[in-house]
């Protein structure tokens, strides 16, 4: 445990030497949220709700969305596939450790770090430009902070189960693309589920991608209440779970099917 | 108890053989070839502890693959082996607290954070307790000179000053049995002399055994009491490295010779100590039998079983 923990020290040390890259990044993020922001503003054109969410509701979804992005997104699939494409993985395998749980406490250690010096300030900076509502009860912070943490997981068991794929195909380039369209186009990213058309509606839900971002952005613009928001932590929980395992099974088999490349 | 024990261990891997062409391209999408590679053919390995031994051969004789499964990365298609007593890709995470490991053409540092932060890495990885932690720190940094480089991240270390850090990092551990793949590749001659200078002092300190492989047979002549010459996955000689030597020849003539499969000169191979592979009595063992084998004149120690 102590290892995996000081994994996660490490990880965030080393962000550390590249903070700079990420002021830049602020302003990106920002200049995102505005560009949805307007576009949203001629979509509702006075409307009082679309799709279950309120404008002043879509403007705190798509900050805390982009904002919380920050936190769950990482590069876990290509590092994992390309360490073992060049066989740095053998490094991996002398070390006392599980490998994917250290990858995991590497992941989360990045996700800390940009999440104290990338997500909180550009959500301050975007709630000073546009008219973001944060949530009022002390409560409802407590279980976004929950979910954000298990969209983290998610996120990165999906990424992980992506990288782990290269143990089999030893190029799995497509596989990472198509991974990352599907994750931007059912998390809830760019467009909230509740927006699509019923019979689109259906397949999203039934899909771990909703787990990522879409269900803890809901949590945080208010819009989920009582139980719902129970029920939305225990879908994030149920997906964690099935990852968890199939990760875990396509580690063992990759373990007995390695090939290390070159050296 | 012998510390590294290895009877006929064999690796096999299936290759994809492309076709050539355009028109094999295509086909190649939808029937795939594939041909079987051994990489390591029934080998039979013991070192004893306190050893150091060096492990040579050819580029493509099997070396790296035979450390990775003697370091529990990669498990073998066959064979039976054991390693400070244990079966290495089986109970992974307890041996590996047992061995050092050092890939010359990979780093095991952490590339954007200080030397220093690495082996504190390292000591909680391995849970190294801090007193001891303190007295190997300070031992290995005297020995290979690392008081500068400790404050320095690892991607502004030159390959020299690297290597030694790596060095360090496979031992903070304090590891029974040290590996070493081509540990020298690289470097210059006075970083190398140091680092000879290092692994024997530790051999001699700590009784440490080493396996060594590597393309520098000023490394085997300084280090090594003990070669095993592999190549095609088989080893071709497994003894003393004074009983191949012929007089007015030096090292590189005489291995050379040995990659080409020329008899060892004049007996000198059934010196003593010269370990006979034959003697293990596997089914090669049967056609290695006469001083000259049938097929190829490939010979193990001369004298064999003989």
């Amino acid at each position: 445990m102590a290892a995996y923990l000081e994994m996660m020290r490490i990880r965030f040390l080393a962000m550390l030497a590249y903070r700079v890259n990420y002021y830049s990044g602020v302003v990106i993020y920002v200049v995102y949220i505005g560009s949805y922001y307007f576009i949203w503003q001629a979509v509702y054109a006075g409307r009082a709700a679309l799709g279950g969410l309120t404008a002043a509701q879509m403007t705190t979804y798509l900050a805390v969305a982009w904002m919380s992005r920050a936190f769950w997104f990482n590069n876990l699939d290509r590092e994992i596939s390309n360490e073992i494409r060049d066989g740095t993985v053998a490094v991996q395998f002398i070390r006392p450790y599980n490998y994917l749980v250290a990858k995991l406490a590497g992941a989360l250690g990045e996700g800390l770090f940009r999440l104290a010096f990338f997500a909180a300030p550009g959500l301050a900076a975007a709630a000073l430009v546009f008219p973001v509502r944060f949530p009022s009860d002390a409560r409802l912070w407590v279980v976004f902070a929950a979910a954000t943490l298990l969209a983290f997981a998610v996120n990165s068991l999906f990424n992980v189960i992506a990288g782990l794929v290269a143990f089999f195909t030893l190029n799995n380039t497509g596989i990472l693309h198509t991974k990352r369209v599907l994750v931007d186009l059912f998390s809830g990213l760019f467009l909230p589920l509740g927006f699509y058309p019923a019979w689109a509606q259906d397949a999203p839900r039934w899909l771990p991608f909703q787990a990522i971002s879409y269900l803890p952005s809901l949590v945080f613009t208010g819009a989920l209440r009582g139980p719902e928001l129970w029920r939305a932590l225990a879908v994030q929980a149920f997906w964690i779970a099935v990852l968890a395992v199939a990760a875990a099974w396509l580690w063992r088999r990759a373990g007995r099917r390695l090939v290390v490349q070159g050296g | 108890m012998a510390i590294i024990e290895a009877r006929q261990l064999t690796k096999e891997f299936r290759k994809f053989k492309s076709r050539p062409g355009l028109a094999g391209a295509f086909r190649d999408l939808f029937t795939r070839r594939y041909e079987t590679v051994r990489a390591v053919d029934a080998i039979d390995l013991t070192v004893e502890p306190g050893e150091v031994v060096g492990y040579i051969g050819p580029n493509g004789a099997g070396k790296s693959t035979t450390i990775k499964m003697l370091t529990g990365i990669l498990v073998p298609t066959a064979g039976h082996l054991l390693v400070n007593g244990c079966v290495p890709h089986r109970e992974r995470e307890r041996f590996v607290r047992t061995i050092g490991v050092v890939f010359g053409q990979r780093s095991q540092l952490w590339w954007d954070i200080a030397v220093r932060e690495s082996f504190r890495l390292l000591q909680r990885i391995y849970g190294v307790p801090d007193a001891e932690y303190r007295r190997r720190l300070d031992e290995l940094a005297g020995v290979l000179e690392l008081g500068d480089l400790l404050d320095v991240p690892v991607r502004k270390l030159s390959l020299g000053q690297r290597m030694r850090c790596e060095l360090a990092a496979a031992l903070l551990h304090g590891p029974s049995l040290l590996f070493l793949d081509e540990p020298t590749i690289g470097l210059d001659v006075v970083v190398k002399l140091r680092i000879r200078d290092f692994l024997r002092e530790i051999n001699a300190r700590h009784g440490t055994t080493i396996l060594l492989t590597t393309h520098d047979l000023a490394d085997i002549e300084a280090l090594c009491p003990r070669v095993v010459i592999l190549d095609r996955g088989r080893i071709l000689y497994d003894g003393a490295l004074d009983a191949i030597r012929r007089d007015g020849q030096g090292l590189e003539e005489v291995v050379r010779a040995i990659y080409q499969g020329e008899a060892v000169g004049g007996g000198a191979g059934a010196g003593p100590g010269g370990r006979r592979v034959p003697e293990l009595g596997g089914g090669r063992a049967a056609e290695g039998g006469s001083a000259v084998e049938p097929e190829g004149g490939r010979q193990y120690g001369a004298g064999g079983a003989g």
